[in-house]
């Protein structure tokens, strides 16, 4: 069963041309509808194609950044924080849990200095995500690598590598940096006008997901949907039941988000040493 | 806007960029390894897993383990989506739409 079953049928691809801002629309319900995207044979690598490629795929992630962006600036509001402050936190940081928890440390009166060590452990996991996106940007100059990398969170990797891999899509670093900037100004904005009208939001605390309300759950579910992308046999099942199991473990254990590239580090190298073990003579699709 | 918060932007905008920014550096220009691009091609599963199931399967502060409600069980039903559909606007709407009806039964 496809979306478009439930969203209507297909139709009105020809309609493209009344202004740019309608295209980015249409190809925004384009998506929704039609997921895998076909491929668009003419004016392929257009400028404006690609932008708007870029843009339209991060729909989930915009939405899912809207009610985290404004819970995070009701309690930056109440931490102190002008919405400019909050605005600047958002574009010189751009990381989620990392500024909830800075906000919170600011709220309570701590340094400078702690809140950035704090910050440091929390990001570190984007290591493992960039080491992963490395593989798909090859060639590019130092100075685009430095422009993605400041777009790298976890949704955005976790969206733009299930786009990398799909080989029906023409998915390219500039799609990929478009798809970045649009989800970054979503959160900067959502957070910014959460800033002026902080108090008449009813707000979660960004961590715990409100009892029955959709939008909350609008990441989550885009999460299911790429973990189940990253699924590319027996081993890959294995890795992630083992990695999502370690990751719980884990996060009962220690405090702090650690448990994240504990459990993926682990969960990965054990599934190199399996594949090592069981699958000798087996070729990848990558060497061919 | 005092000095203090802009050193306190800054210094935490350096710390998330640099582990950003390395590994695309380092990894992007040169061959690697077969062994290290296994291990990168494990990586995306792996952490997306350790992203969700704690944040579906435990909260508050310390973290405590709590299966039986919304957040997870709603995670079947749209994990099973996924796999047969394979659409993320599907599984984005339909994870939603569960979630909504599990509040009316939980609450």
């Amino acid at each position: 069963m496809r979306v478009g079953f439930l969203l209507g049928g297909s139709g009105g691809r020809d309609r493209t041309d009344i202004t740019n801002i309608f295209q980015l629309f249409h190809t925004v319900i384009h998506e929704i509808r039609k997921d895998p995207l076909p491929k668009i044979k003419r004016n392929m690598n257009h400028r404006w194609t690609v932008l708007k490629e870029g843009m339209a795929a991060a729909w989930p992630i915009c939405l899912g950044y809207a009610p985290i962006g404004l819970a995070f600036a009701v309690l930056a509001h109440n931490a102190g924080l002008t919405p400019w402050e909050i605005g600047l936190m958002s574009l010189f940081v751009y990381a989620g849990s990392a500024q909830f928890i800075a906000v919170s440390m600011i709220g309570s009166g701590s340094a400078v200095i702690p809140i950035i060590l704090t910050t440091f452990t929390v990001n570190l996991r984007h290591l493992l995500m960039s080491s992963s996106l490395a593989v798909y940007l090859q060639r590019l100059g130092v100075g685009r690598l430095s422009l993605y990398a400041y777009g790298v969170t976890d949704e955005s990797f976790a969206l733009n590598m299930a786009r990398f891999q799909d080989k029906d899509r023409d998915w390219d670093w500039r799609r990929a940096l478009a798809l970045n900037q649009t989800a970054n100004l979503a959160w900067i904005v959502s957070t910014i006008i959460g800033g002026y009208g902080g108090q008449f939001i009813p707000a979660g605390d960004g961590d715990t997901l409100r009892q029955g309300v959709p939008i909350d759950y609008a990441l989550p579910a885009m999460f299911i949907c790429l973990l189940v992308f990253q699924i590319r046999g027996g081993l890959y099942v294995l890795v992630a039941i083992l990695s999502g199991l370690l990751a719980v473990a884990f996060s009962l254990l220690f405090p702090g988000n650690a448990y994240i590239v504990m459990a993926s580090v682990t969960a990965a190298t054990l599934g190199v040493i399996l594949r090592k073990g069981c699958g000798k003579g087996r070729k990848r699709p990558e060497e061919s | 806007m005092k000095t203090d918060y802009l050193l306190l932007v800054l210094g935490m905008g350096i710390v998330t960029y640099l582990p950003r920014w390395v590994p695309l550096i380092f990894l992007s220009r040169r061959r690697l390894p077969e062994w290290l691009r296994q291990w990168l091609d494990f990586i995306p599963a792996a952490v997306l897993s350790a992203l969700i199931l704690p944040a579906l399967a435990t909260t508050g502060e310390p973290r405590h383990l709590t299966v039986f409600q919304p957040a997870l069980l709603v995670s079947i039903p749209t994990l099973i989506f996924a796999w047969k559909t394979r659409s993320l606007a599907g599984t984005v709407i339909i994870g939603m739409a569960l979630f909504w009806v599990a509040g009316r039964f939980f609450s």
